[in-house]
């Protein structure tokens, strides 16, 4: 009698766990699915433009809705140019955050500075774009704008970027704010990381005599390198597909000029401000066209970071 | 017997939902225009109050309301910017104007208040081209002999969005300006050959307040309630005039819908002492040949009320409603344009 028992309760065992391992590969598999239904779905609306255009739409910067004669080099340029400064002021100030917390800062600070770093990144993105256009612009375009026109806008090579009359929106706020935004992100992933390099290492440096510095740059840092550039990965995925905050600031003119100073565009605002009012096919398939170069642009540079780390994990445990 | 229980509980719960949907009065869907969407809205509600049947709009965009109503999805489709007579007969569809609304210029100058800076259509459209940088341009100054204009860069603040009322402004460059027309034209979005763009009247208003020396355009009703500075405009008659209902209703009261094909037309620009040169009516697009003449007659039917009675709810939101000759017009040609399938007229 305890034989029959047992089975049935085997079999309802063996097909719960059946059941189970069937529901979780069709979750994955879900989201490759719709990974690429998405794809696909960009691609079929942008058969028109491509069609129309080629690759002629990469090189060119006219954006006319009157005439159709649509290019995304102005858009591209300015998502390009504001992640870039996005991550150029990021990525050190949330190294050094994370280095705060986690070697120098006094031990009952770690865990409220910490709390306020992640409290930042939950503010909403729109109330960033707004307190960037009220309160961010204004503070800019007075004081600091015409202070760096007049330094760094002298400089022979690097005054380029910095022509123009002072307005306060622009590539160049739109890049603060949006570092201001990667910052949380980059920040936790590093301070993560960083926790969990066992001390083993850090004393053994500390025993040979290492300054805090050379401990973090040559032991700490190389340890967690997939940790930080994946940090940085996240960070620059918000910074590219960030829609309302830079739509607030970057000033939305389809002009591509040097100046960091001056207006430009970006692919998610000229999305956000042109998808709903886009009259006509070719407009709009221009427009999902934008939308499949920013998916094609993320895809990219997820490559390009798996290649790096790879170069990296190539040179561990070489003699330097 | 846990799921059997739970299956009961969802079916009672669907018919439940579905029953409360049904009967509760006739429900018309709208989609398109953002530039009406206060009125329609307030409309709606009283609307309601008073008959029972209840209008849903969506306002998703004129470019999305001419979208929806060629795909059948709503009722009928509402854009600022009216479609041209081959688009309409191509489409079988059959337009007419509601309320009439217009766009300001807005400035950000040291000392002026609004009323006080005079403009003129092609000294609009040389700003807009980028050929006149400064304030202190002798152009600007010899129309403002009174006032004292700083020596400021001009900031021309436009649309990032596209707009019906994007769309009046440039019609009415176009109609002034030649060079504006050749190298600009028209439409809901063009390719500025300068400024920047703010998104919405909300954007423009913003960075015009912000931006020292800039000059935007902004609806009526948006300039009036926000208290903008805004500047009086010479009309094609050479009166300089301010923006108001009576101005508006001047423009209006020129027009020759009459004479329009399709009802394509755009009020800039039009004749009269008093009249403001950049009026525009928003529209509605209906099909001509009605599949379901009922749901076509309660559409009429929520117009024709909004016609008669909704001329206080309009201007109490700063939209200037249609004269009396124009809704008869209108009525007109739904009598004779509207027919269902059989070919009975529907109204």
């Amino acid at each position: 009698m305890s034989k029959t028992i047992a089975d049935a309760s085997l079999r309802k065992h063996r097909r719960l766990d059946q059941l189970f391992r069937h529901a979780t590969r069709l979750f994955a598999f879900l989201v490759l699915a719709l990974l690429a239904g998405i794809l696909l779905s960009l691609l079929a609306g942008s058969l028109p433009s491509i069609r129309a255009f080629g690759f002629g739409f990469f090189a060119s910067a006219e954006w006319n809705p009157v005439t159709e004669q649509f290019g995304a080099l102005v858009p591209i340029v300015g998502t390009l140019a504001t992640s870039a400064i996005a991550l150029l002021i990021g990525i050190p100030v949330s190294f050094g955050i994370a280095l705060f917390l986690t070697e120098l800062s006094p031990i009952w600070l770690r865990r409220p500075l910490g709390t306020a770093i992640e409290l930042l990144a939950a503010i909403p993105s729109i109330i960033y774009g707004m307190w960037g256009l009220f309160v961010f612009a204004p503070v800019f375009s007075t004081y600091i704008q015409p202070a760096l026109k007049s330094t760094l806008g002298s400089v022979p090579l690097l005054g380029i970027l910095f022509q123009g009359p002072p307005l306060g929106i622009g590539m160049l706020t739109a890049g603060i704010i949006l570092s201001i935004m990667v910052i949380p992100f980059i920040a936790s992933v590093m301070r993560d990381v960083f926790e969990v390099v066992p001390a083993v290492l850090k004393e053994s440096a500390y025993a040979l005599g290492s300054t805090t510095w050379e401990v973090v740059w040559n032991v700490v840092l190389p340890y967690t390198k997939i940790g930080v550039v994946g940090g940085v990965m996240l960070g620059l995925g918000r910074a590219l597909g960030e829609t309302m905050a830079v739509t607030f600031v970057i000033g939305n003119a389809h002009r591509l000029s040097a100046s960091l100073m001056e207006p430009g565009n970006s692919i998610a605002s000229a999305l956000a401000n042109e998808f709903t009012e886009a009259v006509g096919d070719l407009y709009l398939s221009a427009l999902i066209e934008l939308g499949l170069i920013l998916f094609l642009i993320t895809f990219v540079v997820l490559a390009l970071s798996k290649l790096l780390l790879m170069r990296l994990a190539r040179g561990e445990g070489q003699k330097t | 017997m846990q799921v059997t229980r739970f299956v009961k509980a969802l079916g009672a719960g669907m018919t439940l939902v579905l029953a409360g949907q049904a009967g509760f009065g006739a429900e018309i869907t709208g989609a398109g225009a953002t530039f009406p969407y206060p009125i329609y809205a307030k409309w709606a509600e009283a609307y309601k109050a008073k008959t029972g049947n209840s209008l849903n709009y969506q306002s998703i965009g004129s470019g999305g309301g001419i979208r929806q109503i060629q795909n059948k999805t709503v009722d009928f489709g509402a854009s600022d910017m009216p479609l041209k007579p081959e688009e309409l007969d191509k489409g079988g569809l059959l337009q007419f104007p509601t309320v009439i609304g217009g766009d300001v210029p807005v400035v950000n100058l040291p000392g002026v208040k609004p009323g006080d800076l005079k403009l003129t259509g092609p000294v609009l459209a040389d700003i807009y081209l980028g050929k006149i940088r400064k304030w202190s341009d002798p152009v600007l100054t010899n129309l403002n002999p009174g006032l004292k204009l700083p020596d400021q860069e001009v900031t021309v603040v436009h649309r990032s969005d596209g707009s019906g009322t994007t769309f009046i402004w440039v019609n009415y460059l176009s109609k002034v300006s030649p060079e504006w027309k050749e190298k600009v034209g028209e439409g809901t979005s063009v390719n500025w050959p300068a400024g920047v763009g703010g998104k919405g009247n909300e954007g423009v208003a913003s960075y015009v307040q912000r931006i020292g020396g800039a000059i935007g355009y902004v609806e009526y009703a948006y300039a009036l309630q926000n208290k903008l500075v805004y500047a009086l405009l010479r009309n094609r008659d050479g009166n300089f005039v301010a923006p108001n209902i009576d101005s508006f209703k001047a423009a209006a009261a020129g027009a020759q819908w009459s004479k329009a094909p399709g009802m394509y037309l755009i009020l800039t620009d039009q004749p009269g002492r008093n009249s403001w040169p950049i009026s525009g009516a928003t529209f509605i697009l209906v099909y001509k040949s009605q599949e379901k003449p009922d749901r076509a007659k309660e559409v009429l039917k929520f117009f024709d009320w909004a016609y008669a009675d909704g001329d206080k709810l309009a201007m109490d939101l700063d939209y200037v409603p249609l004269p009396d000759a124009v809704v008869r017009l209108i009525q007109m040609s739904w009598k004779s344009q509207i027919k269902d399938a059989s070919g009975k007229p529907v109204w």
